[in-house]
């Protein structure tokens, strides 16, 4: 028999969260630290309004691009919140999550052996979704010394003749680092001066704990080269909903359109029903969690202070990136004895690329109660640590 | 930051104040100032617990009672709800709007107590019109906690 994979598929790796989720899983006791969505249920106001939805028979497909009232709402959404115009029928596509966008944008826009830069360390999907796209993904490595942001000079050094986009996913996930408006300005000169695109992953763009949160779309010159995603899972704890949108210059939205017709049809009904919901009168929910987890991230930041882990503050999304360097174990083994030894998931920085070598992502979506239990022993593990380092 | 405190507070009076401190990005000393103003204002009027006494072996029965009544000159409702509210059995008052003027909660053991208390001494207050007793069957949610629910981590351990 021949075989029945492609040479493409098989390239790609399998995501290195997967181990330590196996592992996990077949453990007892486990507290983790360990997950990427929000811990809050979504509003019950939302739910009641898809389950409303079931029970007016509201079972159909919407249009390719999605209901027009929630296009509408995102419309409106994304002015207020991030200064951007988008048409809601021309230049709005809802898609079944975030994902579905980065997919979909890196399909309709890349050719065979086009660059396609992408800031490490990052979300898991970006690197084989632009392989699959027969795009050649080029990585840059964010240093802990600029707080995980990109810089002039890093997106310099790796442009070529080849470059076709850049994807900024601010705020980041795994390290929590944002992009003030300055930074983006510098950004956004070398981006027009090289006549690149721009993918902008703005998930958490809701989870901003210091200032407001910056779209690079809004910024001179380049609303008609940046896409904008974003969607429900993070900002309204909607993450099994599965919805998302993505915003861009209609030439390139009506193109991706069209893939999106023809793999996906349209993004779930009950979910945008439910999303329209979200956006008229979910605001304050929005606040409300916020709130809540900059709670957290404050209380996890002093119990690494405490507990003597170090790691820059960070100001978006829910996490956190400590440094582990100086207990002389790699992430991966970090990560590995803490789950054996106490019984912590954490993920360890490797996944999201190998310049986080030396570090951990830890999620702060959890309870105060939960992270207490987690600290506590993850405080015990390291003390443990030193003691050893010292013998 | 008053309001913060007392977000938390509401919810959890146990609550340590060094750690309430962290999570407002604010100091201890500052936190606890606040409190004892506060409640040196009578803003916190008191600190209760909120008990499923079902689960308990204890008898307990609540009633809420509306009661109509004539207001008096120049008090209206204050010196007939003040009758009230000083029977230590009673455990809130409350002036609502609508077809009713004053509901009384009202916790006894058995309920020939309660009936006792409103046909003894509610009925013949001489100002009150007329009352009607409507007995609590079960308590799904109290003040915001929904009773003897344990929500469950159901995520999966380690995502992306």
């Amino acid at each position: 028999m021949r075989n029945p994979l492609s040479k493409k598929v098989m390239s790609i790796e399998p995501s290195g969260i997967r181990k330590f989720f196996d592992i996990a899983n077949e453990m007892e006791d486990v507290v983790s630290l360990g997950v990427g969505e929000p811990d809050f249920d979504t509003p019950w106001h939302v739910r009641d309004e898809g389950i409303y939805s079931l029970e007016k028979g509201r079972t159909f497909y919407t249009s390719n691009s999605g209901l027009k009232e929630l296009r509408i709402e995102i419309s409106k959404y994304l002015k207020r919140r991030c200064n951007l115009d988008y048409d809601p029928i021309k230049e709005t596509l809802v898609t079944v999550g975030g994902s579905e966008g980065i997919d979909i944008a890196l399909r309709a826009m890349l050719d065979p052996g086009d660059e396609v830069l992408i800031p490490q360390p990052c979300y898991v999907s970006y690197l084989p979704c632009v392989v699959l796209a027969d795009g050649v993904p080029v990585t840059i490595e964010l240093k802990e010394e600029n707080e995980f942001r990109l810089t002039k000079e890093e997106l310099l050094e790796k442009i070529t003749d080849k470059t076709k986009m850049l994807i900024l996913p601010f705020p980041n996930n795994p390290t929590g680092a944002v992009m003030r408006r300055e930074d983006l300005e510098a950004i956004a000169e070398v981006v027009i001066e090289h006549d690149l695109y721009v993918l902008s992953d703005e998930i958490y763009s809701e989870l901003t704990y210091e200032g407001d949160h910056v779209s690079i779309a809004s910024l001179p010159g380049m609303w008609e080269r940046t896409l904008t995603i974003n969607g429900f899972s993070k900002s309204y704890a909607m993450t099994g909903w599965r919805l998302g949108y993505i915003c861009g210059p209609r030439e390139i939205v009506s193109q991706m359109t069209k893939i999106h017709q023809f793999a996906i049809m349209c993004a779930p009904t009950t979910s945008q029903y439910a999303a329209v919901e979200a956006m008229r009168n979910g605001d304050e929910d929005v606040r409300m969690m916020r709130e809540a987890y900059n709670q957290r991230r404050r209380y996890l930041m002093h119990a690494f202070k405490e507990m003597g882990l170090k790691c820059f503050e960070p100001f978006g999304a829910f996490y956190v990136f400590p440094s582990i360097k100086e207990f002389g174990l790699s992430s991966d083994e970090f990560a590995m004895r803490l789950l054996e030894e106490e019984h912590v998931a954490v993920v360890p920085g490797t996944a999201f690329g190998e310049c986080g070598e030396g570090f951990l992502r830890i999620s702060y979506a959890y309870s105060i109660d939960d992270l207490k239990v987690a600290l506590e022993r993850m405080g015990r593990f390291i003390k443990r640590l030193k003691a050893q380092q010292e013998k | 930051m008053r309001e913060q405190i007392l977000t938390f507070l509401e919810k959890n009076s146990k609550i340590d104040l060094g750690e309430l401190a962290i999570l407002l990005g604010s100091s201890e000393a500052v936190i606890a100032n606040e409190v004892a103003q506060m409640e040196k204002e009578q803003v916190i009027c008191g600190y209760h617990t909120l008990i499923d006494w079902e689960k308990t072996s204890s008898e307990k029965i609540t009633a809420l009672i509306e009661v109509r009544v004539t207001p008096q000159r120049g008090q209206g409702f204050d010196s007939i709800a003040e009758r009230i509210y000083n029977y230590p059995e009673v455990q809130s008052v409350y002036l609502i709007s609508g077809a009713y003027d004053l509901l009384v909660i009202l916790q006894g053991k058995t309920l020939r107590e309660v009936s006792s208390f409103v046909s003894d001494k509610l009925s013949t207050l001489d100002t009150v019109l007329s009352t009607a007793t409507h007995f609590i069957l079960k308590k799904y949610k109290d003040y915001g906690t929904i009773m003897g629910k344990k929500s469950k981590d159901e995520r999966m351990l380690v995502t992306p």
